[in-house]
């Protein structure tokens, strides 16, 4: 049995998230805003009676922002530490069975996504990256600090 | 197999809890069976699980313990101390291993055969027990009602569906009201929507647990250290079926102990030094709980040596904790206050009980972080009396609800001390170097604001702005200003993620009715990042403790629901809290109804004795500064402000006139009338005598201002330049100058035959007064 991934897109780049982590996917309909909080803490929104902290990955990558104007967003729900947490992504695609165990990346990725790769893993439909959640919730640490 | 050591090792703990208490009930009264029987219960079953577990050491301990109590059972032996402390040791030996189980590790060491010895009569090396402590008898044996065990994972996961189904029944109620409403639809929706309450109701007691399991292990624990220091004290158990949230229950369970402790070592003396005292050998330490509102008051009362605040002030000095100025104007209270404060210990020597760095200053900040309060009173000789104040539960908090730019935020009760607006009467807000300073009635308080801070664009004009005057646990006041204020909610809490605790901001978070997050406000972490400088807490310039002064037009009130029906009104200031007393507290003495609180006894308003049903009553406790009287009342509708003016009625009477509060008539309770008719009568020869200038004396605000108002004056504050017909103050306080003048004095009899003072509730005589001075003008 080999590791189900999800595919989703981040950024316009199809890359994998372990489906094992991802609760459910969701469409996010209001975002209240968390004022002073790290960038990449989107806001809040309420998922049945759960508190979800929203994760804009484009901005825990720095790779600019997500446009949250047109209202509903898709997001995959993880859970980390007893919190919920959503991710909002451009697109959530399909889920693939994994080919391989994660392989290094050789060549020089952005450094965004250095510090949330887990490395390459082969799938049917090609080679995709596989991010780590937990760094993507943990955004960039030196700019929540500040 | 896991599994069944997992269940042993927790009918072992449990046991083992509720056998602490029982154990040394039994070294009090050796005869009684009852206690003997439940301890032989316990070693007996430990015995024959440990057979089945194959745990050798344990078997041989239970064992014997199990044969020398048979004997005991059957008249062979009787338990003296020796037998007493020789279970006892087994008892604790068994506990040791049964952790060492738990955790997976070896067994502690330890020669088990001399514990078992110790068990034979005649046999020596086990210290004979120094002190008795007795329990009263709330703690029974072995009538415990079925239980079984649940995860409380599990528990949280009914809770959090049982809110769904609030949420989703909200949204029903929404869509059928939207609709052409179908009565048996309706009666069905009803009831769907009764028993989904009964059902959350019931959900949120799972998580309740009797205060008891809290209180179980201290008679030993007291018992343990009288041996240890040679005390005698007895232990006086009361309100362990009070219920609390579990986790709360953990969270108080070490300062509780600390308190106990140092209650221990440091308050009850020695026996000899007792009895030079002229006080009984064998010390009382009384711990009780009760209920009061959505709080829990938990007291620790000792009868020993008690705290002198003196020496704790001088002990504060050389510690530099405060300096040479405060320590000259602090009240006995804010004497003893200082125990709280870090690096303070009176003891004279550290011993190994207490004082060993654990302070009270750590009790204090584990009190005050589950958003509790502390608080002591101590009289030298006489004893000591902690009273911890804590909240329900955990995940309830009453809050209120505020808006910066359409966005919502909740900021606890608990630290808000009032709210003004920024443009009130006696409120001015000034700006120097970009600092705000908010003035409220002559006293400077750093202001910041919401908007700012969270850096968001307000769309209000400062002015139009409310000041939230909120006081931090254990710090300095400050003004929050708001766009807008709304409601006030009883919000369930969770934790935020660390993503956004991270910004020191908020306590956590919540969901609205409609099901929207919102953010709980931290007043500690906004004053921090909004750069207002809290020090220790300001000693000499509190605020007057009590009521709040109305400071506007629109003056606060508390819109309820009488006992005959009626829409009443209430000014807030005059409301001090609101008591719940079982029906059999109310009783008809001396001519009317009075209510007893704890330890007092007030008159009682707004009901009749008819009117007096179930087992319950809800009351307000009014307070003017010197008296108190309880009104009764049904339901509290909501807090408001009188906006509109007010139509006096013709007759005086409980009720002074009616006015229109949110968009209902209500009629609004004469307070001064009240008083004047409750407690009027009453002789107050040693009252002291009250010198405040009208403007910020809130009974003048708050009682006198109707009844002047209802007698047709215009009412100005006493800084207005208007040329004034007459001037209202307290007796020996200065005026400026007017027509005329009336002195109010707060005795009843003059003091003299030249005193021309009015008595502040001779109703007749302040409104002949009124009218003397209105009929000289025409």
């Amino acid at each position: 049995m080999n590791e189900l991934l999800l595919v989703v897109t981040i950024a316009g780049e199809r890359v994998a998230l372990s489906a094992a982590a991802v609760e459910s996917v969701v469409e996010l309909e209001s975002l209240i805003p968390v004022p002073r909080a790290a960038p990449h803490v989107a806001g809040l929104s309420a998922l049945r009676s759960r508190v979800l902290t929203v994760i804009d990955c484009m901005r825990s990558l720095e790779l600019g922002d997500t446009d949250c104007s047109d209202g509903i967003r898709e997001a995959a729900v993880v859970e980390l530490d007893g919190h919920h947490y959503a991710l909002i992504v451009d697109l959530v695609e399909d889920v693939v069975e994994a080919r391989s165990e994660p392989l290094p990346v050789r060549a020089a990725m952005g450094e965004g996504w250095e510090r949330v790769s887990q490395g390459m893993v082969e799938t049917d439909e090609g080679p995709l990256l596989l991010v780590d959640v937990a760094s993507l919730v943990a955004g960039v640490e030196a700019k929540a600090a500040a | 197999m896991d599994d069944l050591i997992a269940d042993f090792v927790a009918e072992c703990r449990e046991m083992l809890e509720a056998l602490g208490g029982e154990i040394v009930a039994w070294e009090a009264q050796p005869d009684d069976r009852a206690r003997l029987d439940s301890i032989f219960r316990f070693v007996h079953t430990v015995k024959g699980n440990c057979g089945f577990f194959d745990f050798p050491r344990l078997e041989a301990l239970s064992h014997a313990a199990e044969d020398a109590l048979a004997d005991v059972r059957a008249n062979r032996r009787h338990a003296d101390p020796a037998l007493v402390s020789a279970v006892l040791a087994i008892i604790d030996r068994i506990s040791e291993m049964v952790a060492a189980i738990e955790a997976g590790e070896e067994m502690p060491g330890g020669d088990d055969m001399a514990l078992i010895h110790a068990l034979e009569p005649g046999a020596e090396g086990v210290a004979a027990p120094v002190a008795a402590a007795v329990v009263d008898g709330t703690i029974k044996s072995s009538s415990a009602p079925r239980t079984i065990r649940l995860s409380v994972e599990l528990l949280d996961r009914v809770m959090s569906t049982v809110s769904d189904m609030v949420l989703a029944r909200n949204e029903l109620a929404r869509r059928l009201r939207e609709s052409e409403s179908d009565v048996p639809v309706d009666g069905a929706f009803e009831r769907l929507s009764s028993i989904i309450a009964e059902m959350r109701d019931a959900i949120t007691r799972t998580r309740m647990q009797r205060i008891e399991n809290l209180f179980v292990g201290l008679p030993r624990m007291v018992r343990d250290l009288c041996a240890e220091l040679g005390k005698q004290v007895l232990v006086d158990i009361e309100g362990g079926d009070v219920e609390l949230d579990r986790e709360m229950i953990e969270m108080i369970r070490d300062p509780l102990t600390h308190i106990i402790r140092n209650a221990v070592d440091h308050g009850i003396e020695k026996p000899a030094e007792r009895l030079k005292a002229g006080k009984r050998e064998i010390g009382v330490l009384a711990v009780s709980a009760r209920q009061s509102g959505n709080q829990i008051l938990i007291d620790i009362h000792d009868d020993g040596r008690g705290i002198d605040g003196k020496k704790v002030v001088e002990k504060a000095l050389s510690n530099g904790v405060i300096s040479k100025e405060d320590a000259t104007q602090l009240s006995h209270r804010d004497q003893l206050a200082l125990i709280f404060e870090a690096g303070l210990s009176t003891a004279q020597a550290v011993t190994a009980i207490s004082g060993r760095g654990v302070g009270m200053d750590v009790v204090r900040s584990n009190i005050e972080r589950i958003g509790g309060i502390v608080e002591v009173d101590s009289k030298v000789g006489e004893g000591t009396r902690m009273t911890l104040r804590v909240p329900l539960t955990l995940t309830i908090i009453p809050a209120l609800t505020v808006s910066i730019a359409g966005q919502h935020f909740a900021i606890p009760r608990s630290a808000i001390e009032e709210i003004v607006r920024a443009n009130g009467e006696s409120v001015t807000l000034e700006h120097l170097g970009g600092a705000g300073v908010a003035t409220i009635r002559g006293r400077r308080v750093p202001e910041v604001s919401l908007a700012t801070i969270l850096g968001l664009d307000s769309t209000v004009d400062e002015q139009d702005r409310r000041l939230i005057v909120l006081r931090p646990a254990g710090g300095d006041v400050y003004a929050l200003s708001v766009d807008r204020i709304h409601d006030h909610e009883e919000l369930v809490v969770k934790p935020a993620a660390p993503a956004v605790m991270a910004t020191g901001l908020y306590a956590g978070t919540t969901l609205a009715d409609d099901g929207s997050p919102i953010l709980l406000m931290d007043p500690a972490g906004i004053a921090a990042v909004g750069g207002v400088k809290l020090e220790v807490q300001e000693r000499t310039a509190r605020i007057a403790e009590g009521p709040t002064a109305a400071i506007s037009k629109a003056t606060p009130v508390l819109l309820f629901r009488s006992l005959d029906g009626g829409r009443r009104a209430l000014r807030l200031a005059v409301v001090d809290r609101i008591e719940e007393v079982a029906t059999s507290n109310i009783k008809k003495a001396a001519g009317q109804l009075r209510v007893q609180l704890g330890e007092s006894i007030l008159p009682l308003a707004g009901a009749t004795a008819s009117e007096i049903a179930g087992d319950k009553v809800r009351l307000f406790r009014l307070n003017d500064g010197s008296h108190e009287i309880g009104y009764a009342f049904a339901e509290v509708v909501d807090f408001a402000t009188i906006e509109h003016d007010i139509i006096h009625a013709d007759q005086p009477g409980e009720v002074s006139g009616v006015s229109l509060i949110s968009g209902e008539p209500a009629e609004l309770v004469d307070a001064h009338w009240l008083f004047a008719n409750h407690v009027g009568a009453m002789p107050q020869a040693s009252e002291q005598m009250i010198c405040r200038i009208p403007r910020d004396d809130t009974w003048m605000q708050n009682m006198l201002r109707p009844l002047v108002e209802a007698a047709g004056y215009r009412v100005v504050s006493d800084e207005s330049e208007d040329k004034a017909d007459l001037a209202i103050a307290a007796k020996g306080e200065k005026v400026a100058a007017a027509a005329h003048t009336i002195f109010l004095r707060s005795e009843p009899e003059p003091a003299g035959k030249k005193d021309e003072s009015i008595y502040r509730y001779d109703r007749a005589g302040l409104l002949m007064a009124l009218k003397s001075v209105a009929g000289a003008r025409k």
